[in-house]
């Protein structure tokens, strides 16, 4: 066994673990206090990573793309709640569905209007580009820097979540939204920030890949599909939950697609096992879904004791 | 069908059954074989819109994974042929079993949930489907696959033409209305119909709803293969990008444009997008930002789509 691969491959299942749960629990928050569905919280994603591009292409610093990106993106999703989501939140699912579509087709034009059809690559620094030597083992920082990323975020958002009065509001709002309202708090003001807040972590999300990717337009669509299946299996409006579930799905994609094939060729022929391995490794985490909505259809964690 | 000649909009929808009937005759006549082409595209996609209506606007269930169907049916025609077998009959069946089959399974888990959970966990099922297909190496995972013949019928029925093809589609669709306009109708209809809007009574009633739901799902899932099959004979060229949920999306707008729950609003639903996306991208080369706007705009302020529309013609 090769243990280095073993070990490169475990950083990069907690990578994309970090990453999934950057855009699922903004998504678990507008599901779960709004009952909004927003697909087009994968174009958050991708403007994060132009937005942080352009940026670092005008002033040549990372932490500036970083830091304008973010609030960028922030106030990107305060406008698209002001604006659409806000009037919708009364509608039914399928409206919400349709116009959120429709938004997705919307980015997607702007970004080619703004900054062309082609990918955007984001520079990284010197001191972030090199690798690191630990033991026999050699790590790309950067990969390590997304990881303290993702980490350092999902910390902040705990604290807040459970040690401010906003995050109470926020935890009350996803298990029993109408009990808030008649409480006197201002909602429109929580799904406000709420919405944004969710947009601002996706599109840090999209910040912190794009460097090794590339932007590129309809980047979110394909990653958005995960992070609802990370919603739906952690349950819907729970932060823990998409948490635990974001970092077991990046583990199960990465490491099926790394090692299924080996393991596959001691139940059948090589080449087999080589054709079934890559097909296995796609279904797996649906399969997953399915079993577990087939047995608690809430999820795995769901927000509430009682029912809303 | 004989209420609908008695009504306006019935005349109209029927009028234009007709042209479409003789469509490929005034475009040999004027010599357009590229709007017999856009046509052909256009009842193909307008009898996926027609079967995910049946379980949309029937029966309520937010499917946001249809188009898998659209591409097993497909696909049911490339893999064969990449083995050289080209009967046609082969291909149906072969195409109406696979649908039915992932139907049911699929179905079976998706149905037991509600709401938001139905259109993800359909969502995720095409997407599934959608990276099956894209990691199959052997079937040109996602550069696609070429068919280089149609499926072969006896000669009296053969696709071989562009005309005979389009022939076969326009049967496929006349098949498909008259289907979908019986069962809506009968007991089976009533049912799915009612548990859309309250499912609860229904099943006090006695009704076994979620057999009543999963049957109209499969047979959705088994119109929609059909459709999927005449697409991989009308493209020859297939790739798993014909599955991504972004499409399925598409086809949600097209039966809500068209007027949900109507008997042929998603079949104009689905013919005035391809139109429309056509046209704008003539126009300009930033259609989709103009496209996706008037989606939105449509959603929220056009109600009922076309067959709304045209059913003030019956007041």
């Amino acid at each position: 066994m090769d243990w280095n691969l073993l070990i490169s491959q475990l950083v990069n299942s907690v990578q994309l673990g970090l990453l999934l749960f950057l855009l699922a629990s903004g998504l678990t928050l507008i599901f779960g206090i709004m009952d909004f569905i927003n697909l087009s919280h994968g174009s958050f994603y991708m403007m994060g990573a132009y937005f942080c591009g352009s940026i670092v292409a005008a002033t040549g610093s990372f932490f500036a793309g970083i830091i304008v990106g973010l609030v960028g993106v922030f106030f990107l999703g305060a406008l698209v709640e002001w604006l659409i989501a806000r009037q919708l939140y009364k509608e039914n699912h399928l409206d919400h569905v349709l116009v959120t579509f429709g938004l997705i087709l919307v980015f997607d034009a702007l970004v080619h209007i703004i900054w062309g059809p082609s990918g955007l690559s984001i520079p990284l620094p010197d001191f972030l580009n090199g690798q690191i030597q630990l033991g026999s083992l050699v790590f790309p920082i950067y990969r390590l820097v997304i990881i303290f990323g993702g980490l350092a975020v999902a910390g902040i958002l705990y604290l807040l979540i459970s040690r401010t009065r906003l995050g109470m509001l926020i935890r009350a709002g996803a298990s029993d939204r109408d009990m808030v309202e008649s409480l006197g708090i201002n909602i429109n003001r929580l799904f406000l920030f709420v919405f944004a807040l969710g947009a601002a972590m996706a599109g840090f999300a999209g910040m912190l890949i794009a460097p090794i990717t590339e932007a590129t337009i309809g980047m979110g669509n394909d990653i958005i599909i995960i992070a609802f299946v990370v919603v739906i299996v952690g349950g819907i409006g729970s932060i823990k939950g998409a948490f635990y579930v974001a970092l077991m799905i990046g583990f199960i994609d990465t490491m099926s697609r790394s090692y299924l094939d080996d393991f596959l060729e001691l139940l059948a022929s090589t080449a087999a096992a080589e054709t079934a391995a890559p097909a296995i490794s796609a279904m797996l985490v649906y399969v997953l879904m399915a079993v577990v909505l087939a047995f608690k259809p809430t999820g795995l964690f769901p927000p509430t004791a009682g029912n809303r | 069908m004989v209420n609908l000649s008695c009504t306006r909009s019935g005349k109209v929808y029927l009028g234009m059954l007709f042209l479409l009937g003789i469509a490929p005759l005034l475009f040999q006549w004027t010599n357009q074989p590229f709007l017999l082409d856009l046509l052909s595209r256009g009842l193909i996609i307008g009898i996926a819109a027609l079967s995910l209506n049946l379980i949309l606007g029937y029966g309520g269930m937010i499917s946001l994974g249809h188009v898998a169907y659209l591409g097993i049916g497909a696909y049911c025609v490339g893999i064969p042929a990449y083995y050289d077998v080209y009967d046609g009959w082969i291909h149906l069946s072969l195409a109406i079993v696979t649908c039915a089959l992932f139907a049911l399974i699929t179905g079976a888990v998706s149905l037991r949930t509600k709401g938001v959970y139905f259109i993800m966990i359909t969502m995720a099922f095409s997407q599934m489907i959608y990276f099956i297909f894209l990691s199959l190496e052997e079937y040109g995972a996602d550069d696609g696959l070429v068919i280089y013949a149609r499926s072969e019928f006896p000669v009296w029925m053969n696709m071989e033409s562009a005309v005979s093809l389009y022939y076969w589609i326009f049967g496929l669709l006349i098949l498909t209305l008259f289907f979908i306009h019986r069962l809506v109708r009968s007991r089976f209809g009533r049912v799915i119909i009612g548990s859309k809007y309250n499912d609860l009574r229904m099943q006090s009633l006695g009704f076994n709803t979620y057999g009543y739901r999963l049957t109209c799902y499969v047979i959705s899932a088994v119109i929609c293969g059909l459709a999927g099959v005449l697409l991989g004979n009308f493209t020859s060229f297939i790739s798993p990008e014909m599955m991504s949920w972004t499409r399925s999306g598409e086809l949600i707008f097209m039966v809500i444009i068209g007027g949900a729950g109507s008997l042929f609003g998603p079949l104009f639903g689905a013919l005035s997008f391809l139109f429309l996306e056509e046209a704008l991208s003539l126009i300009t080369i930033y259609w989709h930002l103009i496209f996706g706007g008037l989606l939105i705009a449509l959603v929220l302020f056009g109600k009922g789509g076309i067959d709304a529309w045209l059913r003030k013609l019956d007041k």
